[in-house]
């Protein structure tokens, strides 16, 4: 949903169709080139399941947060949770809240993104005990 | 000139940054500052990349270790303090740290206005003390003749010069 908001021209003419398709034609059959593009659910799917890789190591982490923070989208929650999830398999804490402070620096001027992100996340975060960097005071300088 | 200029007030400001003072080497060791490593993966403060590719700190002391320990247990038993520690252990700057401004642009500024005052002075005294008369041709009487003469050759009747004299009256209109 956000990231229909915030992608690019590209597929700006895709977030026309995310309420309500004027035809039925999947997406797969529009022309904007002659690949096949990916959904948002795929997207998401397929960050969720890289990052839910029980043996996921440190450099895979690392590239595939640092790659997803590339992209011009903000992650969805449950990207996000898989990762915080990585971040405990892997025990780094310090990892879980630069990627907190991350998604909100992400969002940009959207000041209503993080909040949101948060209040998603908050029983995850509860449930490993991962500080928000408000609580740590570090969104201040 | 005003390169030399811009070198002088860079060395005034002291704004010469050292390349090492964001790399792990600084907390890593306290001998030269001034090098770092470039063959091995280096720490750095960048927005879009969160997780760099090592910590900032990577000689840990007995107290860190000991931490880093306690890390790999349940994270709701650190203490607040812990978890700041933890985070700047592998952090040298917070997002707001880092995208936080500074007031460069002040000192850069003011040394701007500065030098183009004193290039100012510069001005005044070299048209003061070195240059000498002006030609006559540009004194009072002698523009006042000219002007008599363009006014009698009807320079630009039309919309210009001589359009602004009135002959009859012998009078600029």
């Amino acid at each position: 949903m956000f990231r229909a908001a915030l992608r690019l021209s590209v597929s700006g003419a895709r977030s026309l169709t995310r309420s309500p398709p004027q035809y039925a034609a999947p997406l797969a059959a529009r022309c904007y080139s002659h690949g096949k593009q990916e959904t948002d659910e795929e997207f998401d799917a397929r960050w969720i399941t890289y990052f839910n890789k029980p043996d996921i190591d440190a450099w895979e982490l690392r590239k595939g947060m640092n790659t997803l923070i590339g992209y011009d989208l903000v992650p969805e929650p449950k990207i996000l949770d898989a990762a915080l999830r990585a971040c405990r398999r892997l025990n780094d804490l310090a990892s879980a809240i630069r990627i907190l402070e991350a998604v909100k620096d992400k969002s940009g001027p959207h000041k209503d993104i993080y909040p949101y992100v948060i209040q998603e996340l908050r029983p995850t975060l509860t449930e490993l005990g991962i500080p928000t960097p408000e609580e740590l005071g570090i969104d201040k300088v | 000139m005003l390169s030399s200029r811009a070198l002088v007030r860079g060395l005034q400001s002291g704004l010469w940054r050292r390349v090492s003072t964001t790399s792990g080497m600084k907390a890593a060791h306290a001998q030269d500052l001034d090098v770092i490593d470039c063959s091995v993966p280096q720490y750095n403060n960048r927005r879009d990349t969160p997780l760099p590719d090592v910590p900032f700190v990577q000689n840990l002391n007995a107290e860190q270790k000991k931490l880093k320990e306690k890390e790999k247990g349940p994270w709701t038993n650190l203490t607040k303090e812990e978890k700041l520690a933890l985070y700047r252990l592998s952090h040298e700057l917070s997002y707001a740290e880092m995208k936080k401004g500074s007031d460069e642009w002040k000192t850069v500024i003011g040394g701007v206005f500065f030098f183009l005052g004193f290039t100012g002075l510069l001005v005044w005294w070299q048209r003061a003390y070195v240059f000498g008369d002006v030609p006559r041709t540009l004194s009072p009487e002698w523009i006042e003749m000219q002007t008599k003469r363009m006014l009698d050759m009807r320079v630009n009747p039309v919309g210009g010069f001589s359009a602004k004299w009135d002959y009859e009256k012998n009078q600029w209109k």
